[in-house]
C-alpha cells in the first residue's frame, strides 16, 4: 500500500521502521529537513519537506495514489486539517490522525465523519488507561487483553524468592494452581518462544498467557503481594497524569499530583476535583521528603524527562514502594533498563504504534486479518489475536499433527467462553478465537502464515 | 567501516559484469574469432572465481551501510570492474598493454570514449560490442542496475541511497518514488525504451545493425567509442540527425521523463535546467554554425554546415563525443565554444559528464547573491531553482565541488604536460578536459581523427583517474584515497 505518514518524530519513526519493513510504500512529511535526512538513509522511504496540511506538499507526497495517511506531528490542529485537506482531495484515502489535547477529544469522536478520519488516536489516554490496569493487579509489568477481555498476556519477573526459579515449563500450571502458558522469555535482553522444557532463571522476565479470571489465582500462587491500591502518587502533570486521575478518582482512588509549573497546577486544580496538587519540583529530593512518597501504594513517573523517571522510580523501589510505574517517551535501548529496578515500563509511543499497525494489518488485507496486535518483550515478539474462518488450513486437525514455523507459538484457543491452553490434543474450528505468539522478525499478516505448509 | 558488506556487493556486481559480457561472448564465437573467444571465456572464469571467493568469506554480513560505505563501495566498485572489465582487450591480445586495456575499459564505463587504440576495426566485433556495451552499462551506472535487481530480503533500509547519491549525477540526488528498488528500476526502464527507439530510428537511417546497436549504446551512456575508424562521418545525414536528437535526449534528466510518464509535461518543460541546457544548445549551434560556414570543404552549404554545428554541439555538451567532421580543423571561436561546453556539460541526474547544468546554474545564482549582499550587506536572498529554495547545504556542496574540480585539473594537467612526448599546451589541456569531463575526443594531437596511445603509462593511468573522478562526481573516488576514510576513531 502507498502511505503518507506526516510528522517524523518518535511516532513516525517507530512506524517507518515497521511499515517499510512489512513491505509498503511510504513517503514522510515533515518541516525538519534533518529529521527527515536521517529517517530516509535508515529507511527505504521517500520525503518531502514541508507543512503537511498544504495541498501542494500533499500533492507532492502523492496523495492522489494513496491508501492512507497517517498524521502524528505535534500539533493536533495540524492533524486534523491535514485529514481533512489530504481526504478532499482524495475521497478514497483511509486517515489516522493522533489527537491528544483532551479539548479535543470529543471534537475527534463527534465530528469524526465532518473531519474524515478513519480512526482517531490518543496515546496519553491510551497510556493512562494501561496504567489503571496495571495498578489493579500490582505485581504485573505489563498487561496486554485478548479475546474480549477473556484472555490477557501478563509479563512477571522471576526473582529469587519466587517459586517459579529453576521449574522447567511443563511444571508451571502445579505451580501456579491454575491453567497458563508461558509464551515469551526475555533473558538477558535476548527473546525466546520456549518449548516445555524450558527451565526459568531468576532475572527472566516471562510472558504468560491466562484466563483474565485466574489473575489474581496467579498472583498468589507465585507469592507476589496484591494490597489493593488505594493511594496514588502521580509525578508530572501532563496529559497523561490528568487522564489518569480521572480515572482513579472514578474508582475512589486517592491521587496526588505533583507538577513543577505553577499555572498547569492550577489548571489541573480546577478540573481535577478531589486530587490534591502540589507544586514541586520532583527531582528535589526535599520535596520527595515532604510528600512522604514511601507511604503511597503507588508512585507514576510521567514526567516529560524519561531520565527524571527512571531515577524516580529506582529512589521509590528503594524507598519500598509497593508498585512503581514508569512511563518511557523515547523507549530506544530498553534493554538497558532491563536490570534496574523500575517497576512496569509504559510507552505511549508504542500503545499507539499497536493501534496504528493492527488497523494496517487489517485495512490490507480485510479478511483473516488480526483482531488484537500487541507487541510484547520489549518489541522483539508479537502477541496477535486472530478468529479462526472457513478458509484457515487445518481446522478439527489435533495440534501435534500441525507444523507451525519457528519461533511462533499458539497460545490460546477460545471456544465461546471456554479459554483453551493449547497441548498436542487441541484443535481449533471456525470461529474460535487464537492467540499467536511470535519471535520472528516478519510479521504474521494473516494466521495462515504460521503454518509451515 | 562494513566491510563484509561492501566484499558482498562487489561479488554480486562481478557476476553481473559476466552477464553482461555473454552477448559479446556470443558474438566472438558467431564470428569465428578465436582470441576474443578465449579473453572472454577466461575473464569470466577469474571474475566468476573471485566472486565465489568474495561470497565465500562474506556469508554473514551485515547490513548496515552509511554514507561512508556507500561512497566508499561506489568507487571501489568502479576500479575493480574496470580491472577485471578490461581483461578481454588484454588476454585476447588485441592491447597487449595491461594500462592501455584498463584506460580502454575505464573510458568505456566512464562513458568517456576516449581510445588508445590507432585502429578499431582491427579489434573484432566482440570485443567492440563489449567496448561499445561497457558504455550502456557506465551511462546509467552498474550499481544502481544491482539496485534495481537486488535481492530485497531484509534490505528495508535507506543505506543504498548512499549508492545512489555516490553514482547518480548532480547536486541533490533523491528517489523518484519510496522504493529504491522502484527507482532504479523506473530508471533503467526509462533507459532502456529510449535506447531501444535510438536503435530503430537508426536502423531506419540504413545504418547497419551491428553498427546501428554500438552507437545506440555509445548514444545512451553519452560515451562516444565508435565502431568505425572513420568514427560517424560515413552515417547517412539522417542517422547523424538522429543520433544528434538522442544524445541531446540522454543529456536530459531522467526524472524529467519520469514526470512525463506521469502526464505531468508542463512541469517537466518548464524545468530550469531543462531549459538553460536547450538554450546553450541553441546558442552555441547558432554561433558556430555562423562561423564555420564556408570556411571548410565539408561547410560550403547551409544544411552540412548546421548538421555537424549541431552534431558537435550535441556530442560535446553531452559529453558524448562522436564526430562526424574533424573539429579540430574548425576556426579557433568555434573551438572555444566546444572547449566551454566541456565544463559545462548535461543536465544532471542524465548519463552525460562536465560539471552539470545545474550546478553552472546554482553557481552563477549565488555568485549573483553573494555580489549583492557585498554591497546591500543587510538585504536577504535566497537562491532558488525551479520556484523553492536551494539550501545552503547544497550551495555549499556545489561550491565544495567546483573547487575539487578546478584543483584536479590543474594537477592532472601538471602531470600530463611532465610526459616525455612534450606534447603542446592545447593537446595536454584538451586531453585533460576530455577526459576528466567525460567527452573522449579532445584537440590537436588528441583530436578527433587522432587518439591517445600518445601518451606514455603514467599519464595514461593518471588520465584513467581523472575518468573515473569525473563520472563518480569526484568524491568517491577521493573518498578511497583519504586516509581518514579508514581510521576507526
Amino acid at each position: 500500500m502507498n502511505i503518507i505518514i506526516a510528522g517524523d518524530g518518535k511516532v513516525g519513526s517507530m512506524l517507518t521502521k515497521a511499515l517499510s519493513g512489512e513491505g509498503h510504500d511510504l513517503t514522510l512529511i515533515d518541516c525538519n529537513p534533518a529529521a527527515l535526512e536521517s529517517t530516509i538513509e535508515r529507511y527505504d522511504v521517500m520525503s518531502v519537506q514541508g507543512n503537511c496540511a498544504s495541498m501542494e506538499v500533499l500533492r507532492n507526497a502523492g496523495v492522489q495514489s494513496a491508501d492512507l495517511l497517517i498524521t502524528a506531528t505535534g500539533q493536533d490542529e495540524v492533524n486534523l486539517l491535514t485529514c481533512l485537506t489530504a481526504h478532499g482531495m482524495n475521497p478514497n484515502l483511509h486517515t489516522i490522525a493522533r489527537i491528544r489535547t483532551p479539548d479535543y477529544v470529543e471534537t475527534a469522536y463527534a465530528m469524526r465523519r465532518q473531519f474524515a478520519l478513519s480512526l482517531t488516536v490518543n496515546p496519553e489516554r491510551q497510556t493512562a488507561r494501561e496504567i489503571d490496569r496495571l495498578l489493579r493487579y500490582p505485581g504485573f509489568l505489563k498487561r496486554d487483553k485478548f479475546a474480549n477481555g477473556m484472555i490477557e498476556i501478563v509479563e512477571l519477573r522471576v526473582d529469587e524468592k519466587s517459586p517459579l526459579r529453576d521449574q522447567p515449563l511443563y511444571q508451571m500450571s502445579s505451580v501456579t494452581k491454575c491453567q497458563v502458558l508461558v509464551c515469551a522469555v526475555v533473558r538477558d535482553g535476548k527473546t525466546t518462544i520456549p518449548s516445555g522444557d524450558f527451565i526459568l532463571r531468576e532475572g527472566d522476565r516471562i510472558f504468560v498467557t491466562a484466563s483474565a479470571n485466574n489473575l489474581t489465582v496467579l498472583l498468589n500462587s507465585i507469592g507476589l503481594i496484591t494490597t489493593k491500591v488505594r493511594n496514588v502518587i502521580i509525578a508530572g502533570g501532563g496529559r497523561i497524569a490528568f487522564y489518569l486521575t480521572m480515572l482513579l478518582l472514578r474508582e475512589g482512588i486517592s491521587v496526588k499530583i505533583i507538577e513543577q509549573d505553577r499555572a498547569r497546577c492550577e489548571e489541573l486544580a480546577e478540573k481535577l476535583d478531589g486530587a490534591t496538587i502540589v507544586q514541586g519540583d520532583i527531582s528535589k529530593q526535599s520535596v520527595l521528603e515532604s510528600e512522604h512518597i514511601e507511604d503511597a501504594d503507588a508512585i507514576v513517573a510521567l514526567t516529560g524527562l524519561d531520565e527524571l523517571n527512571v531515577i524516580l522510580s529506582i529512589y521509590a523501589n528503594h524507598m519500598k514502594v509497593p508498585q512503581v510505574i514508569t512511563k518511557l517517551g523515547r523507549g530506544e535501548n530498553m534493554e538497558l533498563l532491563e536490570k534496574l529496578p523500575i517497576g512496569s515500563v509504559v510507552s505511549p509511543k508504542e500503545l499507539c504504534f499497536n493501534t496504528i499497525i493492527r488497523y494496517v494489518r487489517a485495512m490490507k488485507d480485510s479478511a483473516g486479518a488480526a483482531v488484537t496486535v500487541h507487541s510484547i518483550a520489549d518489541g522483539q515478539a508479537e502477541a496477535i489475536e486472530f478468529i479462526v474462518d472457513q478458509d484457515t488450513k487445518h481446522c478439527g486437525e489435533k495440534l501435534r499433527n500441525i507444523r507451525l514455523k519457528k519461533n511462533v507459538l499458539l497460545a490460546s484457543i477460545t471456544h465461546g467462553r471456554q479459554i483453551e491452553f493449547p497441548n498436542g490434543d487441541s484443535m481449533f474450528h471456525p470461529g474460535d478465537r487464537i492467540v499467536v505468539v511470535s519471535g520472528e522478525k516478519f510479521p504474521i499478516q494473516q494466521l495462515n502464515d504460521i503454518f509451515q505448509d | 567501516m562494513n566491510y563484509k558488506m561492501m566484499i558482498r556487493i562487489h561479488a554480486w556486481l562481478l557476476i553481473l559484469e559476466v552477464a553482461f559480457m555473454v552477448p559479446a561472448l556470443v558474438i566472438s564465437m558467431y564470428t569465428g574469432d578465436g582470441p576474443a573467444v578465449r579473453g572472454f571465456v577466461w575473464t569470466m572464469v577469474i571474475a566468476l572465481g573471485i566472486s565465489a571467493l568474495m561470497f565465500l568469506l562474506t556469508r554473514h554480513a551485515e547490513h548496515k551501510f552509511y554514507a561512508r560505505e556507500g561512497m566508499v563501495t561506489t568507487g571501489m566498485a568502479w576500479i575493480t570492474l574496470s580491472l577485471v572489465g578490461c581483461l578481454p582487450f588484454f588476454i585476447s591480445g588485441r592491447i597487449p598493454n595491461y594500462i592501455d586495456a584498463f584506460f580502454e575499459i575505464v573510458s568505456g564505463f566512464t562513458t568517456t570514449g576516449a581510445s588508445i587504440c590507432p585502429d578499431v576495426e582491427a579489434l573484432g566485433k566482440g570485443i567492440l560490442y563489449w567496448r561499445s556495451f561497457s558504455h550502456w552499462v557506465g551511462g546509467m551506472g552498474i550499481l544502481v542496475f544491482y539496485l534495481a535487481i537486488a535481492p530485497a530480503d531484509g534490505k528495508n533500509d535507506g543505506s543504498t541511497l548512499h549508492i545512489l547519491r555516490a553514482e547518480s549525477p548532480g547536486p541533490s540526488v533523491n528517489k523518484m518514488v519510496p522504493r529504491m528498488r522502484d527507482t532504479a528500476s523506473i530508471l533503467y526502464k526509462l533507459y532502456i525504451v529510449l535506447t531501444v527507439l535510438d536503435i530503430i530510428f537508426l536502423l531506419i537511417g540504413k545504418m547497419p545493425v551491428f553498427d546501428a546497436f554500438c552507437i545506440a549504446y555509445g548514444t545512451a551512456g553519452t560515451g562516444g567509442f565508435s565502431v568505425l575508424n572513420s568514427g560517424c562521418a560515413t552515417y547517412t545525414p539522417f542517422a547523424q540527425n538522429v543520433t544528434t536528437v538522442f544524445m541531446l535526449l540522454f543529456g536530459v534528466n531522467f526524472s524529467l521523463y519520469y514526470l512525463i510518464v506521469l502526464k505531468h509535461v508542463s512541469q517537466a518543460l518548464h524545468d530550469e535546467e531543462l531549459r538553460l541546457y536547450l538554450a546553450i544548445v541553441f546558442t552555441s549551434i547558432v554561433l558556430i554554425a555562423i562561423n564555420i560556414f564556408g570556411k571548410t570543404a565539408d561547410t560550403s552549404s547551409l544544411e552540412p554546415t548546421i548538421r555537424h554545428s549541431a552534431f558537435q554541439v550535441a556530442s560535446i555538451i553531452t559529453t558524448t563525443g562522436y564526430s562526424t567532421v574533424d573539429f579540430d580543423q574548425w576556426p579557433n571561436f568555434s573551438k572555444a565554444i566546444l572547449i566551454c561546453l566541456m565544463f559545462v556539460g548535461a543536465c544532471a541526474g542524465s548519463t552525460g559528464g562536465g560539471i552539470k547544468v545545474s550546478r553552472v546554474l546554482l553557481l552563477w545564482r549565488n555568485l549573483r547573491r553573494n555580489m549583492h549582499s557585498i554591497f546591500h550587506p543587510n538585504e536577504v536572498r535566497v537562491v532558488k531553482m525551479n520556484g523553492s529554495r536551494v539550501d545552503e547545504q547544497t550551495l555549499k556542496n556545489v561550491s565544495s565541488y567546483l573547487a575539487a574540480y578546478v584543483f584536479i585539473v590543474i594537477i592532472t594537467f601538471l602531470i600530463i604536460s611532465a610526459d616525455p612526448g612534450n606534447f603542446d599546451l592545447t593537446t595536454n589541456f584538451s586531453a585533460v578536459m576530455a577526459t576528466f569531463n567525460n567527452i573522449g575526443p579532445g584537440l590537436a594531437k588528441v583530436g578527433p581523427t587522432c587518439n591517445f596511445s600518445i601518451y606514455d603509462n603514467l599519464s595514461t593511468f593518471v588520465l584513467s583517474i581523472a575518468m573515473l573522478l569525473g563520472r563518480l562526481e569526484i568524491f568517491p573516488i577521493l573518498a578511497i584515497m583519504s586516509p581518514s576514510t579508514y581510521k576507526k576513531a
